[in-house]
């Protein structure tokens, strides 16, 4: 920063004194934003401000030491000043670079600020918020049957689906989601058990536990599970990426290419979850019941031949398929709910974050929406 | 006098890799000195080494002869205290509007009351044509005044230094000239530092007291001093084909 003084080395002072019709304000000492500051507002407050016959405001800079923007806020706060009494302002006493600086500050017309949003009645604010849930309903359906489009146009080989992107999904979802799905899976199947022998125990029908087991397991858990995980994990993904790719304006790369992302980027995605998530379901019902099976042996000394009768006796191939049809149907929510909220997120920092959220929470909303859908058919067409 | 910034035997590295070596240079305070290179020479991986974002494989930088030693904590932040840097995208928090952008820094390094720093804020965006944006959203304007606003925060503090990493791209002439303008006037009036990485001929031209070229196949700096000398006598045929915009060889 300039110096007007290099041997002033005190804080930062202003002061006041009147030279004919003239307001003089005494600038001395090193001005920095680090320091203390002083304020017009409050040196003119102080008695300066009621003095008659004053027409100007002017500088004596000569004891001004080293000085950076605190010296021309304070002078801003003396043009307003002057603007405010109908005061002339001066600069004349001022270092030479001060006066540019401050009609640079000035030089650009202040904008209008953007209007403050009024607040809406709550009637207008509940009836905005239905059409916006029905726009979303609207979009996603349109999104389901844009990509039903083109599984039949793949069907009938109008699209050229990217394969390499379909087995990276596949890839994904099968060994690289197993671990965790084992997990969850064993200590659902452990839960279940424990809830059987603590129930059915106190009916002396500890035995039917392997029945508890199967039927949640291969009809509800199993299935529900997989899709919540797979929701949390891969729907977050899809979003995340889509809508890293949207911001970077891969999408429109696409887009301008004649490409549809839909075919290169929803496809591959939904089509391989479409394909896994049975297949894991498959794996959760089967390690769920090893869970069961290992807690009832511990427990109710149950062998597993014992267990695996219990178990045969009570669940039909039905089941097991119900529970299959719903993973399906899991894995094409999970698959939708990811690529269209990444492709519908916005362009700033925070949007990746908001797609990823938003995917998860639309998938495992529909997930559970789906399966008491699927139940309530389940029950109603006796299977 | 201390030169504002010096570099002694500079060699950076990605990982195993050389990158530059036998970097040796100053920067006079109250310069505009412009580090200049085609595309991947290595300019801003030497900016990354002097705003302490990188540590030097081999040699030393010195801020005001002071030893900028990036492991430790009390020379970093003081150090970084009187850099400001204008990045490549703007790098604006998007979360926040360009008042909060610009108050950050000075809440958190000045003891400045909030009407203080407000009105600093509005100075800091009116010398940067930007008067009357405070309550807008980076996402809400124009990669140019993104820039600009960046600028602002970059300035906030009164920076000894100001680094600048290709202020001029993405934007049109205009807005790249402006940026120009302010560089020279920030020059100027508050007799800062700069130091630019850019490959903008038409700028390099305009605004550097003194450039240093990068020779992406020497690995190694071949050229220093104004660019117009270095344009009609340049050292190497590289040099002369990066000032002229010639696909010939040189000299």
């Amino acid at each position: 920063m300039p110096a007007t003084q290099a041997s002033a080395t005190s804080a930062a002072l202003a002061q006041l004194r009147t030279e004919g019709e003239s307001l003089v304000v005494v600038l001395e000492g090193e001005w920095s934003l680090e320091g203390e500051l002083p304020r017009f507002d409050a040196l003119a407050s102080g008695g300066a401000g009621g003095r008659t016959g004053v027409r100007s405001l002017s500088f004596d800079a000569t004891e001004l030491g080293e000085w950076d923007s605190s010296l021309l806020i304070f002078l801003m706060q003396c043009q307003d000043y002057c603007d405010e009494h109908k005061l002339e302002f001066d600069p004349s006493g001022l270092p030479e670079q001060v006066p540019r600086l401050l009609a640079l500050a000035h030089a650009v017309p202040e904008r209008v600020h953007a209007e403050e949003p009024k607040r809406a009645s709550f009637v207008t604010r509940f009836g905005t918020a239905v059409l916006r849930a029905w726009d979303d309903v609207l979009a996603a359906i349109t999104f389901a049957g844009e990509v039903a489009l083109a599984v039949a146009g793949l069907i009938t080989r109008r699209v050229h689906m990217r394969w390499r992107e379909f087995w990276v999904v596949v890839q994904t979802n099968s060994s690289g989601a197993l671990p965790i799905v084992t997990l969850i899976a064993l200590l659902m199947g452990v839960i279940i058990a424990f809830l059987g022998v603590v129930v059915l125990n106190r009916f002396g029908a500890g035995y039917y536990v392997s029945y508890l087991v199967g039927f949640g397991m291969l009809r509800e858990m199993g299935a529900l599970m997989t899709g919540i995980i797979i929701a949390g994990r891969t729907g977050a993904a899809f979003a995340a990426e889509l809508g890293s790719m949207k911001i970077t304006e891969e999408i429109d790369a696409y887009t301008t290419l004649g490409i549809s992302p839909m075919e290169h980027l929803v496809l591959p995605r939904v089509l391989g979850l479409f394909l896994m998530m049975p297949l894991l379901t498959l794996y959760a019902d089967f390690i769920g019941i090893v869970g069961g099976m290992l807690v009832s042996a511990v427990l109710l000394d149950l062998s597993i031949k014992q267990f695996m009768n219990g178990l045969l006796d009570a669940v039909t191939l039905s089941d097991a398929m119900l529970g299959l049809l719903k993973g399906t149907i899991f894995g094409f929510i999970v698959g939708i709910a990811g690529c269209m909220k990444g492709l519908q997120g916005g362009s700033d920092a925070g949007a990746v974050g908001r797609a990823a959220t938003s995917a998860v929470v639309l998938g495992i909303t529909l997930i559970i929406a789906a399966n008491a859908l699927v139940d309530w058919l389940a029950a109603l067409l006796d299977i | 006098m201390t030169p504002a910034i010096e570099v002694r035997d500079l060699t950076m590295m990605y990982g195993e890799r050389v990158v530059m070596k036998d970097i040796n240079f100053s920067v006079a305070r109250g310069e505009v000195f412009v580090l200049m290179g085609g595309s991947g020479s290595g300019k801003s991986t030497l900016l990354k080494h002097l705003i302490g974002l990188k540590e030097p494989a081999k040699g030393s930088i010195l801020f005001e002869g002071e030893d900028f030693d990036i492991n430790d904590e009390a020379v970093r932040k003081r150090v970084l205290r009187r850099m400001g840097v204008l990045y490549q995208n703007g790098a604006l928090w998007s979360g926040l509007t360009l008042a909060e952008n610009v108050a950050l820094p000075l809440e958190e390094f000045t003891e400045l009351d909030a009407k203080t720093i407000a009105e600093t804020v509005s100075f800091k965006l009116a010398l940067v044509g930007l008067r009357g944006f405070e309550e807008f959203y980076p996402s809400a304007i124009s990669g140019g005044m993104r820039k600009r606003a960046a600028l602002a925060r970059a300035i906030a503090l009164d920076p000894d230094v100001l680094f600048f990493d290709e202020p001029s791209s993405g934007l049109d002439p205009i807005s790249a000239s402006r940026l120009d303008d302010l560089i020279l006037e920030l020059k100027a009036s508050f007799g800062t530092t700069i130091v630019v990485v850019t490959h903008d001929l038409d700028s390099i031209f305009r605004i550097a007291d003194r450039a240093l070229f990068l020779d992406i196949e020497q690995k190694t700096m071949t050229a220093l001093g104004h660019p117009a000398e270095l344009r009609d006598n340049p050292p190497s045929a590289e040099v002369h084909r990066f000032l002229t915009r010639s696909s010939e060889g040189g000299p």
